[in-house]
């Protein structure tokens, strides 16, 4: 108890000094990101990316604030589809998990900290906190590292606790080290990534696949955003005509003003 | 009529009307900076009806929080509606309030017989910057936290009570559960009373001497036989009408932003607010909202804490002696010399240059630049108040132009 309060308090103090004086910025050094190829108007591609979310990150990460529900209704699927596609869980009493329950998972912290050395992340929002770019290139970017227990690194996040979840359908990426000439210093950087085992998928198929699944957690970071947009054309076509009522009215009274 | 003749006889409902809105005469020339007063007006019944419906779904819980907060915009019908007006509403009241004050720099509003409409003002525009900064804290996500974290602190800095004050506010030695319960009832109930009743206090100030307008003439100067201002047009329905026409334009753009950028990019709703708050985790680049940034650029620009905390409190605390400090007789700009409409100019852009400044990482330019363009802010009211004394001006006419 001891220990965690004088943690707090160092890193309260830490983040009030870095605050006040000249802001510190933390040595991670942002790695390029790809633009994420996504439409989120892309119905097909959100239920591929549901399917892929499905069976590939929903055992181990949780989309705790989402209901399965909503999902068959924003993407055109039956109640029974999305059963079918993402539950495979029983609640205490052995009668499988609801349709309109929210998407939890199993997995507590005390195993995940055990299996990958931290909690793991819940993604419900994880697309706005981390933007489509950085996931799409995130997912995408996984290369062989002995030296982690994983025996892999990622070069958007280093030394990530993350297994390559998806190394059987992209293959295994080996990085390539360059001479890099940074101003007249020359020093060796990992510049690239390459195929070294080829996976169930081809690069263009891989891309497609982890762009339908950045697309998915987009709109699972915000479901409503497919309503947003709708009803705000409305909205402004409203606005639209209202003003020229209003302005009309304004005229007519204001005419007798000299 | 027999009914309102009965109200009538009870309480001055009538009288109320006519004396603040059908009989209230306003100058005939408000150009395009007088909608702002209105339009702030209706911003504040925005937020607080948007916030009265959030506050049925949201729960002040440190660890029900940030989850009430998804909760309101995936399973609330509608919620993600009422949370983005909210969200954007903060934005669009700071962006109208700036455009409001900056028309009384124009016209010279604040001065004499306005003094304490302006220092009503200011008192609102103090009390809006603690509502809209306790209001961030309830997302209760890193931004939140972190960011309400730093302000906090900025009282450590205060000689001897300092650190005692600091734990007097956060209600822990950290912020915590206390810090957000009491940040709540203070959002959704205690400023935004002081809001209303200073606000209706502005009000009251501004219908007593009547408004200022472009050309800073007074209309109550040139009456006609009834005692009615020649240049002076009722209320309503000629400012009513007209102001309807400014709601509509400002609600298209506020549409465009709520509709299609609610987060502003990244400006309004930030990415690390979308990470629960986690007292032993710092976000790597902590900012506040865009609208306290001009003055959190001058807190930066100082080396040492409790100069950089006297510096940004003196940027807010010199606006209220605006009315002492430019004793020029003549209001509007349009009669003032170039000296008051470059140094004019010059302020204007130092605030949005050093708001600009705060968002920006810390580089050795960046703090230069940041000195520079506090001193300049700065430097407004000093060199006003030189040269204010003796301004050379135009002459002001009698009645308003066009």
């Amino acid at each position: 108890m001891k220990k965690t309060l004088l943690t707090l308090c160092g890193a309260a103090f830490i983040a009030s000094v870095s605050l006040m004086t000249p802001m510190l910025a933390l040595a991670n050094e942002h790695a390029h990101l790809d633009k994420a190829p996504i439409d989120i108007s892309d119905k097909a591609s959100l239920r591929r990316g549901a399917k892929i979310f499905a069976e590939n990150c929903y055992s181990c990460h949780s989309a705790k604030f989402m209901r399965f529900n909503r999902i068959a209704k924003d993407l055109d699927m039956t109640e029974s589809e999305v059963r079918d596609m993402m539950i495979f869980t029983y609640n205490k009493k052995g009668a499988p998990t609801k349709i309109g329950s929210l998407m939890n998972v199993s997995m507590t912290d005390d195993f995940a900290k055990n299996a990958f050395g931290t909690p793991v992340p819940d993604l419900s929002v994880k697309a706005r906190a981390r933007g489509a770019d950085w996931i799409y290139t995130y997912l995408r970017s996984f290369y062989v590292d002995p030296n982690r227990p994983t025996g892999m690194n990622n070069t958007v996040f280093p030394d990530v606790g993350m297994p390559n979840i998806l190394w059987h359908q992209q293959g295994l990426q080996e990085p390539v080290y360059e001479k890099v000439n940074h101003d007249g210093v020359e020093v060796e950087e990992l510049t690239h990534l390459k195929t070294v085992v080829p996976g169930t998928l081809n690069r263009v198929e891989f891309d497609m696949f982890a762009a339908d699944l950045t697309n998915f957690m987009v709109y699972l970071a915000e479901p409503a955003q497919l309503q947003r947009r709708a009803l705000g054309w409305y909205v402004l076509g409203f606005l639209a005509i209202f003003f020229v009522f209003a302005y009309l009215l304004k005229k007519e009274y204001w005419k007798d003003v000299h | 009529m027999s009914l309102m003749n009965w109200i009538d006889d009870r309480f001055p409902a009538t009288k109320m009307w006519n004396e603040h809105l059908a009989q209230y005469y306003a100058p005939k020339n408000f150009n395009f900076w007088y909608f702002f007063g209105s339009l702030a007006l209706m911003v504040l019944v925005i937020q607080i009806v948007s916030g009265i419906f959030l506050t049925m779904h949201y729960k002040p819980d440190g660890s029900l929080a940030f989850a009430s907060v998804e909760y309101i915009m995936r399973d609330v019908p509608y919620g993600w509606l009422i949370r983005y007006i909210h969200s954007t509403g903060a934005t669009a009241f700071f962006i109208v309030v700036y455009m409001h004050m900056f028309r009384g720099l124009l016209y010279g509003s604040f001065k004499q017989p306005r003094e304490l409409i302006w220092l009503f003002g200011m008192f609102i525009y103090v009390a809006l910057m603690a509502e809209a900064f306790m209001g961030y804290l309830l997302p209760w996500g890193q931004m939140s936290y972190w960011g309400a974290q730093v302000i906090i602190s900025l009282f450590g800095a205060i000689p001897v009570i300092g650190d005692d004050l600091t734990l007097w506010i956060r209600g822990d030695f950290v912020i915590g559960d206390a810090t957000l319960n009491r940040f709540f009832a203070l959002h959704v109930i205690a400023l935004p009373l002081v809001l209303v009743f200073l606000v209706i206090a502005h009000i009251l100030a501004l219908h007593e001497v009547g408004s200022n307008n472009p050309d800073g003439v007074e209309i109550k100067k040139n009456k006609d036989a009834n005692g009615i201002p020649l240049d002076g047009i009722p209320f309503h329905p000629y400012y009513s009408v007209k102001d309807i026409v400014g709601v509509v334009v400002f609600l298209f753009f506020f549409s465009v932003i709520l509709f299609f950028f609610p987060d502003g990019g990244g400006y309004m709703l930030e990415h690390a607010n979308f990470v629960a708050s986690n007292p032993l985790k710092t976000p790597e680049h902590i900012a506040p909202v865009w609208y306290f940034t001009p003055f959190y650029a001058i807190l930066r620009a100082v080396p040492d804490k409790l100069m950089g905390v006297g510096a940004m409190g003196a940027s807010i605390v010199v606006l209220f002696f605006l009315p002492w400090i430019d004793r020029c007789k003549v209001k509007s700009i349009r009669y003032r010399s170039v000296i008051y409409k470059l140094n004019l100019a010059v302020f204007a852009i130092s605030f949005v240059v050093l708001g600009w400044l705060a968002m920006q990482p810390v580089t050795e330019t960046i703090t230069t630049l940041s000195r520079l363009f506090a001193l300049l802010y700065f430097a407004f009211f000093v060199i006003l108040f030189i040269t204010s004394k003796n301004e050379t001006t135009k002459p002001v006419p009698d009645r308003v132009t066009s």
